[in-house]
């Protein structure tokens, strides 16, 4: 377990930088990640993702990009336009929750 | 009278039929409804692609494990209607009331959810593990393949026993050496998740074992077709994985029965409190077993350890009385390595699988996040486990609840 700063705010991250407190979580740390992850700016479509899996998530694990996809309307095609290469893993590092893992 | 009904006579089904038989009283009436005369034992489907268990290890008549006193219905379930405690059969459209019911109606693969899967080359060039038919179509496939690239994906998760699609690459490792043709065989692991190991100490533990065993990984390969001439899988972002023999891990789903009546998520699964397993919108309504959309693996171990825990739960339930039990997420899972060797996790809701060692009174100890022997000859006894104890609801000499003995905690 580490701490790391993160636009001004300092707060903890595990060993991949996934943020161990979703209510450390800010927009202003969203929008630093997500460049980090190679998406240089967050448009309204990557807002309503993050948002609604920061709604939907349960014990501060993001929901999978079947519900995902399923709960916005936003196919599974486009998810990856909006977050390339694991959508999943991206949104759930973006929106400041746990990545998702299998059992071992 | 009060009547309970069990819907599923799979793992959890079965089991919860012998707990409670034993401990209700005579003013209960237990039925317990599933579609099959027949119970498989599913974990031995694993081993029939190598030939290592045939058919006949891996089916007994459900009867032979259903208690005195409880009826037994073969029939489909068609629908539950919750608001009027009563669920319909297919068979002569005939309706069953319940004062409580169990839903313990598992999860199945879902072939036909993936383009190109279950068309003209299934159980041909692409094959499946997860069923019994599967399985057995893919050892006589196997008993005369040539070699070349052989593909395992997992379509998506959740799956029924997270570890089978590794333990399948691995025993095809050694089941290839055996047969001296391993240099003519690439093995191929295409999943969607980020690795094969994702927990951090696990990953630490295992992560060569793969390389080791020649076994290539393709992570974050979600599966969008197959194109079934070509024989390649395509994903989502265009990434193409070329095979001669795919065996696919179709995505796995809860019973059309829950999409039916109105109770499940998008891949059919019934929300249950993760404690108890009741239903937060219908009191006397109880999933169990894969059926339960909780946040742990989907497996025969945490069957057992649920229904352990609901047991005793349901009796002061029933009464009026306070849940006192709180399950808490437990799975011991044996994992196939290959070349007669085994590995062991055993985690919960909120522990990851740590190393160390599993003490079992008389036979262990088993080692943890480590290859052993005793780990395999543990996997094997199993079945034996699973037929003549687990099913009856006979004791185990396994904690219900995950236990810290022996896990080394500074890693
Ligand atoms: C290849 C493979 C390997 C595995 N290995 C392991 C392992 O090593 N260790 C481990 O712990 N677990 C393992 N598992 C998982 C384990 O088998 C399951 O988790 C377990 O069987 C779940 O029990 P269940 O009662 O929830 O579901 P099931 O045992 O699948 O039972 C569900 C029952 O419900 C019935 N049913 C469903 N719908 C209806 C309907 N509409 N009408 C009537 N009846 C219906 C079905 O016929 C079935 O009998 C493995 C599974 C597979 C496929």
């Amino acid at each position: 377990m580490t701490t790391r700063m993160i636009s001004g705010k300092t707060v903890q991250v595990n060993e991949e930088g996934f943020l161990l407190s979703p209510d450390e979580w800010t927009k202003e740390i969203a929008i630093e990640i997500a460049k980090e992850e190679g998406i240089p700016e967050l448009t309204p479509a990557h807002w309503k993702v993050i948002e609604w899996c920061r709604q939907n998530a349960t014990n501060g694990r993001s929901p999978t990009l079947r519900q995902i996809t399923a709960g916005t309307g936003i196919s599974t095609k486009e998810m990856f336009a909006l977050f390339p290469k694991g959508p999943a893993k991206k949104v759930a590092h973006i929106a400041g929750l746990g990545k998702p893992e299998g059992c071992v | 009278m009060k009547k309970l009904l069990i819907l599923g006579a799979g793992t959890a089904g079965t089991m919860v039929a012998n707990h409670l038989s034993r401990r209700l009283e005579d003013d209960w009436k237990i039925t317990l409804v599933d579609q099959h005369e027949t119970h498989h034992y599913q974990p031995g489907f694993l081993f029939i692609p190598f030939g290592i268990y045939g058919k006949r290890d891996v089916i007994k008549p459900q009867r032979d494990f259903v208690p005195p006193g409880v009826e037994f219905i073969v029939s489909p379930i068609e629908v539950i209607e919750p608001e009027r405690n009563r669920v319909r059969l297919t068979k002569e459209g005939r309706y069953l009331d319940y004062d409580f019911v169990v839903i313990a109606t598992g999860a199945h693969i879902r072939p036909d959810q993936t383009p190109g899967l279950a068309e003209h080359e299934w159980h041909k060039s692409i094959h499946d593990f997860y069923t019994l038919e599967g399985a057995l179509a893919l050892a006589r496939h196997l008993r005369a393949w040539p070699g070349g690239r052989l593909v395992v994906n997992v379509v998506d998760n959740p799956i029924k026993c997270p570890v089978a699609p590794l333990e399948f690459l691995m025993l095809a490792d050694w089941f290839f050496r055996e047969r001296g043709m391993r240099d003519r065989v690439e093995l191929i692991y295409a999943t969607p998740l980020s690795g094969a190991f994702t927990k951090p100490i696990a990953a630490k533990h295992l992560g060569s074992l793969l390389e080791e065993k020649g076994i290539q990984v393709v992570p974050d390969f979600l599966i969008e077709r197959v194109a079934p001439d070509a024989k390649k899988i395509v994903s989502y972002d265009e990434q193409e994985v070329e095979y001669d023999l795919l065996v696919s891990v179709p995505l796995n789903m809860g019973d059309e029965v829950i999409a039916r009546s109105g109770l499940g998520d998008s891949l059919n699964y019934v929300a249950v409190d993760k404690h108890t397993f009741v239903s937060p919108t219908h009191p006397n309504m109880f999933a169990l077993g894969d059926a339960a959309a909780l946040p742990t693996s989907k497996a025969g171990s945490v069957a057992h350890f649920a229904v352990e825990c609901f047991a005793e739960n349901f009796v002061r339930y029933a009464d009026g009385l306070e849940m006192l039990h709180k399950f808490d997420g437990h799975a011991n899972c044996f994992i196939e390595s290959g070349f007669g060797k085994g590995l062991l996790i055993d985690f919960n809701y909120d522990v990851e699988p740590l190393p160390g060692r599993y003490p079992l009174p008389g036979i262990g100890p088993f080692t943890l996040l480590q290859e052993s022997e005793a780990n395999h000859w543990g996997k094997l006894m199993f079945r034996w486990m699973y037929w003549h104890l687990l099913l009856k609801g006979k004791e185990l000499p396994l904690p219900a609840l995950m236990s810290m003995a022996g896990k080394w905690q500074n890693n």
